[in-house]
């Protein structure tokens, strides 16, 4: 039997937990959903739209009726839970109506705060909450009224906004000198309110109100030591407070909010709660970021998965009125330890605050320009080191040699037919409709529905800014920590550390104990789990070539038709004539469709079908040819230039040192494809300064870079060190590889990496301390003893290995009866 | 019309991989899962048809090595939410033996 659970609320929260466990575990629960308001599970968020009308009642809809039909599950709306018996396991509703729980979710969210002055049970005295309130709203509002709105937060900006598109006078009266005093600073606070000024809005600032006035409607409201200001309607946005007063009576432990652990428990095992009605170590949210990232902690452990944990979350708010971009997040008080960068135009109405506190954003305030609001957001969420990039932060990421695709407002600019995703041809319009129509909130869920930025991921950015854009504020920003993949709930630093702590050495061994949730992982986790493995016990782990992408497996890239290109290593790009011999002879037995000079100068063969595989292989390896990892996750090639040998400007001998490099370091996998470059002076004609690692001779030795790349996202190297001898090179470059190798993430090129850890990191481990250089190379040339082998020759010496490359069986393709 | 025909052992295919067979009318891939389970698709994937059985094989899965699209061995469905479907051939298996049932023209 299965068993019960019941959801008290039917809010945001609480069915994004259903949303989630439904994902996880469908069959796990007999589901009951009780919902005091008479609607199904709605956007709250859009309520200000509901109030412009912009929108029905039915587009802010999030699940309908049908959606509770189709998942089974029983939605009592309209009805409040007035009781839990928590001995009987019981909760009952005001009407009677009982529903037993094996286990309880409490979503009960906020309440309105009312304040308790004369005349505020006046008809048109309202708070702002929910669809009845935005009815009662509409219905004292009209072209040319009077509103008062009591509060200059988010939520009072807001309600003033919708009520001013509705042709109304509106005044705003605040207790505090600046609007918004949470989220913004004075400076943000003082331009936000002079351009609601300039569209109409006024304010009566630092005032209290003291009374609503009139018969049974309301006429005026009466501040402290001010006059009477006449009003139709008057609108209460003066905060919210945790609704706890059910978990109070069935004495479930409440401070401010129904206090939670890390896995969203109330002090009764059994009673689950998340939302705005819980606080969390100390913490009480209003926005939604935060609740979606409980919710889905809250179902993993409903599903009795037991691994996630909410530690909290830092919020970020934007202000939803048109024509205002307003960013904030952090802390941007600013105290002793704290400094600020600030910038202001007042022209341009834009203003630019980043506090920062060892060299770590804390908190960022951003108007008029929100472009780089998410990248600051990023930034202070991962606690980055921004010291090498201080001078630079406040001009945005574009500065920072991203060439990224423009911000925000090209989002906003984009044409709805405007391809968004090179890499799957989806367009703007695509993205919006499917947001729109299926109500998606993250870039996961774009993902998975349209594919953008599903594969390159250079559009990612400007995925997410449609996002932004399309969703307003409900924008929840995607997980900081993703796990792995969707068997695996653990992320990539937890699966690694796994994988040594406990000395996994196989695929089995590590599904087993990571509590993989299919049979065997999927095509994501089983390449980074075998690459973690393999990298981490270099003479234990067996390798699994079915846990390998085909190009690794067989070591040749699949093309489009089905056939394969094969590569053959051409050490520093320097080529004998007999191996251009045999690569031509090659070319011509097997018919090989295109020969081609690669942009890694090496030779390509193109077009080669698959059975004829080996024997290619083995007429290249005949005349000294070897490769494999030639497309693999693995060191790819090393670009030269002619160097001293020949060239008239060359101040050492880039050509040997790059044959060198490459001949120590084929043949090792990496988290990602590795490329290198020795220029032999610094007019760099190797392209050092975009590789993976970048050696540029200068008359004093060598300059080495690393975290370059030259494709979707260009970046240049930084500068790691310079040093005398090719001795040194080599020991910096092992280490380099191998600290890359340890610590990034399967699939993080280095460039990723080093702008994720910060090159002072880097520096830290190969420059800095020889020791640990030292240490770091050895580890790398240890690795490589079990590394260097050549597929090529291991599988022409096997044919057990190529039988994999011949059809298991061919058919006589005009009847089978003569096979 | 189709026709029962014996393609080979069980162990020519190794675990969680994929065979092909040169069939008359296609080219058809045979599965071998982690339970040996055998299963015969259709060599073409019905996004671009990238060949399924150079894929990575995962449960009664396989992810397309073209763009990573992931379809049912069992009924030869996408997996949501992308769509499409490509053919399957019933399958038997007798003393290790695997027999297809496979088209004709
Ligand atoms: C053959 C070649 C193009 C050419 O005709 O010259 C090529 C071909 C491919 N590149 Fe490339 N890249 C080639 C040089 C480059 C370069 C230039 C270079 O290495 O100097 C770059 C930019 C430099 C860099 O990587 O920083 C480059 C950036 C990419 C990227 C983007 C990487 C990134 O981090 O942004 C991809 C996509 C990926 O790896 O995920 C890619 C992926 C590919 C793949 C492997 C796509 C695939 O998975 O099937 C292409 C395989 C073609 C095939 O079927 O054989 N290729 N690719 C070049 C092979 C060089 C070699 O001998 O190894
Ligand atoms: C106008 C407006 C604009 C907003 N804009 C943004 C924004 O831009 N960005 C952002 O992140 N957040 C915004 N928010 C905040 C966001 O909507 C809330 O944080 C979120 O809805 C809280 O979710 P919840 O599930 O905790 O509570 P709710 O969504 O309020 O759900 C709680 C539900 O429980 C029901 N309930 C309570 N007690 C009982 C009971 N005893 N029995 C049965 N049912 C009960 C309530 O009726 C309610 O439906 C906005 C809020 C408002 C009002
Ligand atoms: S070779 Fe590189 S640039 Fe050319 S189409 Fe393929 S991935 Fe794109
Ligand atoms: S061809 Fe299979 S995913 Fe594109």
């Amino acid at each position: 039997m299965k068993s019960k659970l019941v959801l008290v609320g039917n809010g945001m929260a609480g069915v994004r937990v259903l949303e989630e466990l439904l994902k996880i575990a469908p069959d796990m629960y007999e589901i009951t959903v009780f919902g005091s308001e008479p609607y199904g599970n709605y956007n709250r968020i859009l309520l200000s739209s509901l109030l412009a009308g912009e929108k029905t009642v039915d587009d802010i809809m999030l699940n309908g009726d049908r959606w509770y039909a189709e998942n089974g599950i029983r939605l009592y709306k309209g009805r409040e839970v007035a009781e839990i018996d928590r001995r009987n396991r019981r909760v009952v509703s005001a009407d009677g109506t009982a529903a037993e729980y094996d286990r309880l979710i409490l979503a009960t969210g906020s309440v309105p705060i009312v304040l308790s002055v004369p005349g505020k049970e006046l008809k048109g005295v309202v708070t702002f909450r929910d669809i009845r309130d935005v009815n009662a709203m509409r219905e004292y509002a009209g072209k040319g009224k009077r509103a008062v709105v009591i509060g200059g937060g988010l939520l009072g900006l807001e309600a003033a906004h919708g009520l001013m598109q509705l042709g109304m006078h509106v005044t705003v009266i605040h207790l505090m000198n600046t609007l918004m005093e949470r989220q913004l600073d004075p400076v943000a606070g003082g331009i936000l309110k002079e351009s609601l000024e300039k569209r109409g809005m006024k304010f009566l600032m630092a005032t209290a109100t003291e009374a609503f006035v009139g018969e049974d409607q309301l006429q005026g409201v009466c501040l402290k030591d001010g006059p009477e200001i006449l009003a139709d309607l008057a609108v209460m946005a003066v905060g919210i407070r945790p609704n706890i007063d059910l978990a109070r009576k069935a004495h479930i432990h409440c401070e401010r909010g129904v206090v939670v652990n890390d896995t969203l428990q109330t002090y009764d095992g059994r009673v689950y709660a998340v939302g705005e009605c819980v606080q969390h170590r100390g913490q009480v949210y209003g926005l939604v970021a935060p609740l979606f990232a409980q919710a889905k902690v809250c179902a993993n452990h409903l599903a009795e998965l037991g691994y996630a944990r909410y530690e909290g979350s830092v919020v970020s708010a934007k202000l939803k009125v048109t024509g205002i971009e307003l960013f904030s997040a952090g802390d941007f008080s600013g105290d002793k330890a704290a400094e600020e960068i600030t910038m202001m135009d007042r022209t341009r109405g834009v203003y630019k605050k980043i506090v920062l506190e060892d060299n770590r954003v804390r908190g960022i305030v951003l108007y008029g320009d929100t472009v780089d609001g998410s990248w600051y957001y990023q930034l202070l969420q991962d606690g980055t080191d921004v010291g090498n990039i201080r001078g630079r932060l406040m001009f945005g990421q574009s500065h920072l040699g991203d060439s990224g695709h423009g911000g925000k407002n090209a989002a906003a600019a984009m044409s709805d037919g405007a391809e968004v995703c090179g890499c799957n041809g989806v367009r703007k319009g695509d993205i919006v409709k499917a947001i729109v129509s299926k109500g998606l909130f993250t870039l996961d869920d774009v993902r998975a529905h349209t594919k953008a930025s599903a594969s390159c991921g250079s559009c990612t950015g400007l995925v997410e800014q449609i996002l932004a854009f399309t969703l307003g504020g409900e924008y929840s920003e995607t997980a900081k920590v993703k796990p792995l993949c969707k068997c695996i709930g653990h992320t990539h630093g937890e699966v690694r550390h796994a994988v040594k702590k406990h000395r996994l050495t196989s695929i089995r061994s590590a599904l087993d104990y990571l509590e993989c949730r299919t049979p065997d992982g999927c095509h994501v986790c089983r390449p980074a789990l075998n690459y973690y493995i393999i990298s981490t016990w270099p003479g234990e782990a067996m390798d699994d070539p079915q846990s390998r992408f085909v190009n690794e497996r067989i070591h040749a890239n699949i093309q489009k038709d089905g056939s394969f290109s094969v590569a053959p290593r051409i050490w520093g790009g320097v080529a004998k004539p007999d191996e251009l011999r045999a690569i031509a002879d090659a070319a011509e037995k097997y018919r090989v469709p295109m020969v081609k000079f690669t942009g890694g100068q090496r030779l390509g063969l193109f077009g080669v079908r698959k059975e004829d595989l080996p024997r290619v292989w083995g007429d290249l390896n005949k005349a000294g040819l070897i490769s494999g990892y030639a497309y693999g996750k693995a060191l790819r090639t090393v670009k030269t230039c002619v160097g001293t040998e020949w060239c008239r400007f060359g101040v050492q001998d880039s050509t040997s040192l790059g044959i060198k490099l490459e001949k120590l370091t084929w043949g090792s996998w990496m988290p990602h494809k590795f490329k290198m470059a020795v220029s032999g002076c610094p007019r760099n004609c190797a392209e050092a300064t975009i590789k993976d690692f970048g050696v540029v001779a200068v008359e004093s030795g060598w300059e080495l870079r690393v975290g370059g790349n030259g494709g979707v996202k260009i970046r240049p190297t930084d500068l790691l060190c310079k040093v005398t001898t090719e001795q040194e090179v080599i020991e910096h470059c092992c280490a380099f590889i191998q600290l890359y190798r340890e610590e990034a993430h399967y699939l993080e090129r280095t460039s990723t990496w080093i702008e994720r850890m910060g090159l002072a990191y880097v520096k830290i481990w190969t420059v800095e301390d020889p020791g640990n250089r030292r240490e770091l190379a050895r580890r790398f040339r240890e690795s490589q003893r079990f590394a260097q082998k050549d597929p090529w020759a291991e599988c022409a010496a096997d044919p057990e290995k190529s039988r994999e490359f011949v059809p298991i069986k061919q058919l006589n393709r005009a009847g089978y009866s003569h096979v | 019309m189709s026709e029962w025909i014996e393609v080979g052992h069980i162990e020519d295919i190794p675990r969680l991989s994929a065979r092909v067979v040169r069939a008359e009318a296609v080219d058809v891939a045979v599965f071998r899962t982690a339970r040996d389970e055998i299963f015969a698709l259709r060599d073409r994937c019905p996004h671009k048809s990238g060949p399924l059985s150079q894929g990575i094989v995962h449960g009664s899965r396989v992810t397309c090595p073209l763009h990573n699209l992931v379809l049912e061995l069992t009924d030869g469905r996408v997996a949501p939410p992308d769509e499409g479907c490509t053919e399957t051939y019933p399958v038997k298996t007798e003393d290790g033996k695997i027999w297809v049932l496979l088209p004709r023209n």
